[in-house]
């Protein structure tokens, strides 16, 4: 039994109360003052989340550019110094290693943000793929990760840092907070604006302080990961372990937008080719109940009267008020009736876009920045 | 209104009042802190048999489903259809407007075998859990 790991800021969420649960081998807060107070404040102001059990990696050296473009499934030659993207490592068969976030931090040098349950493999992955001039380093100790999002998330921010650059989706700067050498990008995975913060461990615990007073008068609350399940499966942004993993494809995810066949040879792409030639023997599909119940994450789906897959994500959306889930149906398989057996009671459902929920429009549309 | 001394418990967490032969069903304060926000109440139709220490229902919260077991026999003669419209009330007030359901109890004396309120509360701390 290997020891949980903590978050440097481990004290601030006992002192406030939170919730702690085990995640990917991390003890960390799931709720402070409830899931749907959090999930709110952060559709309609602010939430502050601890999110250092995710890894960070960096690669670095001469040859990192045409290394990341083989192991990836987007371009990399599209980053610019500061620019950001959403991608993922990809086996030989084109499924997914790990999703996550790519930083260009300078020529040469690329910062990886990805899943907490993922940094060992990743990291093993990229080591035992490596060739040439590049260095990977798991840098996961060095960097504690804090998000602040919701809608007056910048407007918080520029409370401690008045000088803050107009930083547009998917970049990020370094900058100076409370005296910390931070980098500040504008990402994440809730569906609302805001930003995540990479600090210095030893200099989170101020930074969170920090945020909180500063935006605190203005309706920030400490979110956890019981808020942050809820925000992202309503914004349509996919988990890795339930709705990713190692037998599913980007295509197959609906990720496609995230895939570029025409970048040159990469790792796993002869497979999607053939996928996006062919089409996908299955897809991601959303769903909302017709019938009273709450999806959650295993349940057996049956589509047109035949048992189908399990449920990947489910559960109760609040801004929706209602329940709702993703599910990987066979390509040829019917929408209709879709249906969703909650312990043993077979429940009506009925097919719906993905993202279930879409922010008001912003200044700096989505589509243009290729939000995940 | 309804005093925690007076009721009998669950070791998961059901409070029961029974008046005559008539017992009203609710979870307690510890069980609704520790569901966190419910979202999502299912109870049985009047007119239902429920059996000691079975199935009766299921409370949802954002995070996870919960069963709910009858403390004792006997038939369901009413549900509180606040919770199908408002199962928050739920965490408001476990013990007044969140009551589950009323049963026609089969066997009043069953009642004697559940536990009071000092022996529940003893039970939580007994579990590590200070409510």
């Amino acid at each position: 039994m290997i020891a949980p790991q903590r978050s440097p800021i481990h004290d601030r969420h006992l002192a406030a109360g939170a919730r702690i649960i085990d995640f990917a081998g991390w003890e960390m807060p799931v709720q402070y003052s409830g899931i749907l107070g959090e999930h709110q404040a952060v559709r309609s102001a602010a939430g502050l989340f601890d999110v250092s059990h995710m890894g960070e990696v960096s690669i670095q050296g001469r040859g990192s550019e045409g290394f990341l473009q083989r192991l990836t499934m987007n371009d990399v030659r599209t980053l610019e110094d500061g620019g950001a993207q959403y991608t993922g490592l990809l086996t030989p068969r084109g499924t997914l290693v790990d999703d996550l976030i790519l930083y260009r931090l300078e020529r040469d040098l690329y910062l990886l943000i990805v899943n907490a349950a993922n940094t060992r493999k990743d990291y093993d992955w990229l080591l035992e793929h490596r060739r040439g001039d590049v260095q990977v380093s798991d840098r996961s100790a060095e960097h504690a990760l804090l998000a602040l999002q919701g809608p007056l998330a910048e407007e918080i921010l520029r409370r401690l840092a008045p000088g803050l650059p107009d930083l547009r989706r998917f970049t990020h700067a370094g900058i100076p907070l409370r005296g910390a050498a931070c980098r500040v990008a504008r990402t994440g995975y809730t569906g609302e604006d805001g930003f995540e913060i990479l600090a210095p461990p030893a200099r989170a615990g101020a930074l969170w302080d920090a945020l909180l007073e500063a935006g605190s008068p203005l309706g920030l609350l400490p979110a956890g990961l019981g808020a942050r399940d809820t925000l992202r499966l309503e914004a349509g942004l996919l988990l890795y372990g339930q709705d990713l993993d190692e037998q599913t494809t980007p295509l197959e995810a609906g990720l496609g937008r995230f895939v570029r066949l025409d970048k040159g040879d990469f790792m796993g792409r002869e497979a999607l080719v053939r996928q996006s030639r062919d089409g996908v023997p299955r897809r991601l599909i959303g769903f909302e109940m017709v019938d009273a119940g709450v999806a959650r994450h295993g349940y057996p789906v049956w589509s047109g009267g035949q048992p189908r897959g399990p449920v990947a994500s489910g559960g109760f959306a609040p801004t929706l008020k209602k329940n709702i889930g993703l599910v990987y149906l066979p390509a040829e398989a019917p929408l209709e009736p879709l249906e969703i057996d909650i312990r043993g009671r077979r429940a009506a459902a009925r097919a719906v876009r993905i993202p279930f929920y879409h922010r008001r429009h912003r200044s700096t549309p989505a589509a243009l920045s290729g939000e995940a | 209104m309804r005093t925690p001394q007076k009721l009998r418990y669950t070791r998961d967490h059901e409070w029961l009042d029974l008046q005559g032969d008539v017992g009203t069903v609710g979870i307690t304060d510890f069980a609704q802190k520790e569901l966190g926000d419910i979202v999502y109440v299912e109870l049985p139709a009047k007119g239902a048999t429920v059996r000691a220490g079975k199935e009766m229902g299921s409370v949802e919260s954002v995070k996870a489903v919960s069963e709910i077991f009858a403390p004792v026999e006997g038939e369901v003669i009413d549900a509180n259809g606040v919770l199908s419209s408002a199962p928050e009330t739920l965490n408001r007030d476990p013990y007044g407007e969140g009551w589950m359901v009323k049963v026609r109890v089969s066997d009043p004396a069953q009642a004697a075998k559940l536990m009071d309120l000092d022996a529940y509360e003893a039970y939580l701390k007994g579990e590590g859990k200070t409510g």
